[in-house]
């Protein structure tokens, strides 16, 4: 995945993701669609992209929002970097593996974004676990999703103008 | 491309990117302390390296210094010990010499008190024969002593010269069996005669059975004998029985300790009993 491509995605995610802010499930964001964009990254180039894809989506969402800047991308690059060796190690293709490997890291972000900000004592999260469920599903929804919509999409358009009859 | 070459190294990038992260968050974060989470997290991870730093390197030293450097400890150990016998030595000649200060200022307080002409004389031997109690003193006629004359110590009396020779003199003490002095009980001022038994007490003879005579009355020299200056100890009563005649028998405990004498006085002015009147016969 060339490097432009990816910047794109953390673009566009980010965009989408200060648009859907407001939605909320039990006091957590229902999805970070930045979190999916980059374990789809670290999924489809493997972990060394993926841990800098991370880092960059990571300090932008953090400097986006008020908490501690870097919280966010460290989280999100430790995830990235398993997400990309399980990518790299395992076949991930099809749907539910990938929904495993999105559920499983949103979980793990939460627990290390969550854990570092109680281990600093920066701030509380009592009773997290039904947001990080919801968000969890999410995630591995929208992730999945979208796999199967990049992955559809370009034979899609190449049999719709297959099909287009010749003009003349 | 360096950036691939990166890329290509996914846990280099982990740690840098870990690292890049945590010293961000720092820069942020403070501890209750007022110090950034990173150099407080530092600080203490690396006190704890200089924990077993500083454990591992005092085992060794304890080590060395407990078996492997007490090769030289025998050796001073000998030295050390040679040096307190030294020491040991050098300090019985400073208490003996710091003894025998105290008993020549004592015996010269004696001479003061006295007022009589004496010479101070150092005891150099004691008796050949254990059946005789007599002493050698180092002063003799060279000195101006003569026979008969009285030998005192700051406690009290000890004898008289005996046998004088040109540089030393054989002093017969008041214990010995052929002693003699005349006495009196300083309390009551009653008269008699202290002999030596032999067995290291006097008896105080001749003192009638109806004389105040108690236990613990202090006898002094009478004078009498024209030996001995009047007035000095003898010693205590020690005992006072009712004898089968019409005397006591009268126990007398020497003020002396005869067995721990070193230094005394040879009273040369001789007791008014015994001066001879001008134009007299000696």
């Amino acid at each position: 995945m060339k490097i432009a491509a990816a910047l794109a995605a953390i673009v566009v995610a980010l965009a989408l993701q200060t648009t859907l802010a407001g939605l909320v499930f039990r006091g957590t964001a229902a999805l970070d669609l930045v979190l999916v964009v980059v374990i789809y990254i670290s999924l489809v180039s493997g972990p060394g992209t993926g841990v800098v894809a991370a880092s960059v989506a990571g300090l932008i969402q953090d400097s986006l929002s008020s908490g501690i800047l870097g919280i966010g991308g460290l989280a999100k690059t430790i995830v990235a970097f398993l997400a990309g060796v399980i990518g790299t190690q395992f076949i991930v293709t099809a749907p539910l593996p990938r929904f495993m490997v999105f559920v499983l890291g949103t979980a793990l972000h939460a627990a290390i974004f969550m854990g570092l900000y109680v281990l600093l004592d920066l701030r509380q999260f009592p009773n997290p676990y039904g947001g990080i469920a919801g968000q969890a599903v999410g995630n591995g929804f929208v992730g999945v999703v979208g796999f199967q919509l990049i992955e559809w999409l370009p034979g899609f358009v190449a049999r719709r103008r297959a099909s287009r009859p010749l003009k003349r | 491309m360096a950036f691939a070459d990166i890329r290509q190294r996914p846990g280099v990038l982990l740690a840098v990117a870990i690292v890049g992260h945590l010293i961000l968050i720092s820069a942020q974060v403070q501890t209750a302390s007022g110090l950034p989470v990173l150099q407080a997290m530092t600080f203490g991870a690396f006190s704890e390296v200089q924990r077993g730093t500083m454990s591992i390197v005092e085992g060794v030293r304890g080590t060395w210094s407990g078996y492997v450097a007490l090769q030289d400890v025998q050796r001073e150990n000998g030295s050390l010990r040679q040096e307190v016998q030294n020491l040991q030595v050098r300090l019985q000649e400073e208490r003996a010499l710091a003894q025998r200060t105290d008993n020549l200022r004592q015996l010269l307080e004696l001479r003061e008190r006295a007022g009589l002409e004496t010479t101070a004389a150092e005891i150099i031997a004691a008796g050949a024969s254990p059946e005789f109690r007599t002493v050698t003193i180092d002063k003799g006629g060279s000195d101006g002593l003569a026979a008969d004359m009285a030998v005192i110590s700051p406690n009290g009396v000890v004898g008289r010269v005996i046998l004088p020779s040109r540089r030393a003199s054989k002093v017969q003490l008041l214990i010995d069996r052929n002693a003699a002095a005349g006495a009196l009980v300083e309390r009551t001022r009653t008269q008699g005669v202290v002999v030596g038994f032999g067995d290291g007490t006097l008896r105080m003879q001749y003192v009638p059975g109806t004389a105040d005579v108690k236990t613990g009355d202090l006898v002094v020299t009478s004078g009498i004998d024209g030996i001995y200056p009047k007035g000095f100890v003898i010693g205590t009563i020690e005992n006072v029985d009712r004898g089968p005649g019409s005397y006591h028998e009268i126990t007398v405990r020497p003020a002396v300790d005869f067995s721990r004498l070193e230094e005394v006085l040879v009273v040369r002015t001789p007791p008014p009993s015994k001066q001879v009147p001008e134009g007299g016969d000696q």
